[in-house]
């Protein structure tokens, strides 16, 4: 929630312009890009993750970095969870608290 | 990966170490305060503290929005989603976190329909998917959660959807500090600023700390050479005796923030006078 999360966008959604697929050390799953409006990321560009939202665009050395230093401070694994949680499904197929596929 | 592989350099961290007892006046005594959380863990992890000299004292600043918050907050929320129309949404981090009656997930044990989400924008597809309940999304947070929460706010009212609400619990780190500043018993010399929070509100905000109160402001990394850095630059600016702020993450944060997640919290936020604040003081 507090320490950001680091992910390339792989796709942007052509059905929705604010959304992404994003690639968190290996787990894809979708992330709001509603406020990056003003400098939108690109495939193949990192951004930093806070709940589900890209916060900022940052450099693939920095998002290495940011990664080991959640491994550092023994966040990683909590970090994956809640980009598991996240989902990639597209709105109303699946919803939070009815499990999804990880 | 080479940037990455020289901040572990343990030798560079030495040498981080050197700087500070070169620059420390061992006449005097520093009250440093690191602000977020995310620091603290790291002074801990990384054993920080035995590379400073004795002189120096790390004063661990408010921290954790889920420690800091009250109990009576959670008894509020949780009565007000007590009606069997109600889903009680929330981040994971909160469903433990006792009330008077127990945490959210007691609550769930006995009937009341409460729903772990892990982005806001989640809590909103389940007010659209279950359009003959009410869905109130408990948020917390500084603000590296707080505009996400705003746009979803947002992006509700656009829609015209009336069955979600928003619990608010979010925090502003400002206030936090001018509390601090104000407390007569707190001494603190200067403050290594948040990381992750200052990638949203930029440096700018933290410009009356070094102006009207006198204190340096290092906006901070979470690497070990990072937080020994932002030291060095505090104490450099305490020994000329000036205070100003400055940005040693400036390769994640941007002096202005992020313009469109001000925006956000702009739009669908507006400031209380007070909020109660558990100090964390209180629970040690």
């Amino acid at each position: 929630m507090c320490l950001a999360i680091p992910g390339k966008i792989i796709e942007l959604d052509p059905l929705n312009a604010l959304q992404a697929v994003v690639d968190v050390v290996g787990v894809r799953r979708k992330v709001d890009l509603g406020l990056l409006a003003d400098d939108p990321p690109v495939p193949g560009d990192w951004v930093l993750i806070h709940v589900g939202f890209a916060m900022s665009k940052i450099s693939e050395a920095d998002a290495t970095e940011q990664m080991q230093t959640l491994m550092m401070l023994g966040e990683a694994e909590a970090a994956m969870q809640e980009v598991r949680g996240y989902g990639l499904e597209n709105d109303g197929q699946s919803l939070p608290g009815q499990g999804r596929p990880s | 990966m080479k940037f990455v592989d020289e901040f572990r350099a343990p030798e560079l961290i030495s040498k981080a170490g050197e700087e500070i007892r070169k620059l420390a006046d061992p006449q005097r005594h520093y009250r440093i305060m690191e602000v977020c959380g995310g620091h603290t863990n790291a002074i801990y992890r990384f054993g920080l503290k035995d590379l400073l000299p004795a002189n120096i004292e790390l004063i661990h600043g408010p921290g954790c929005p889920v420690c800091v918050l009250p109990m009576g907050r959670i008894d509020d929320g949780l009565s007000l989603a007590a009606r069997p129309d109600f889903i009680f949404a929330a981040f994971g981090d909160m469903m433990r976190v006792p009330g008077t009656h127990g945490s959210p997930l007691e609550y769930k044990a006995r009937g009341m329909d409460v729903r772990i989400v892990y982005s806001p924008a989640d809590a909103l597809k389940l007010a659209r998917a279950n359009p003959e309940k009410h869905v109130m999304f408990f948020a917390i947070g500084f603000e590296t959660t707080a505009p996400s929460t705003a746009l979803t706010l947002v992006r509700a009212k656009a829609e015209g959807l009336h069955n979600f609400s928003v619990f608010c619990n979010h925090v502003t780190i400002i206030p936090a500090i001018r509390a601090i500043l104000d407390s007569p018993d707190m001494r603190i010399d200067g403050f290594v600023g948040p990381g992750h929070v200052s990638t949203v509100i930029g440096c700018r905000p933290y410009d009356w700390i070094a102006k009207d109160e006198g204190k340096p402001v290092v906006v901070s990394g979470f690497e070990p050479l990072d937080i020994l850095q932002s030291i060095v630059m505090l104490l450099r600016q305490l020994r000329k005796g000036e205070a100003s702020v400055e940005n040693q993450y400036k390769r994640v944060v941007p002096w202005e923030g992020n313009r469109a997640a001000l925006r956000a919290m702009a739009e669908a936020f507006e400031l209380r006078p007070y909020f109660e604040w558990d100090s964390y003081r209180n629970r040690l």
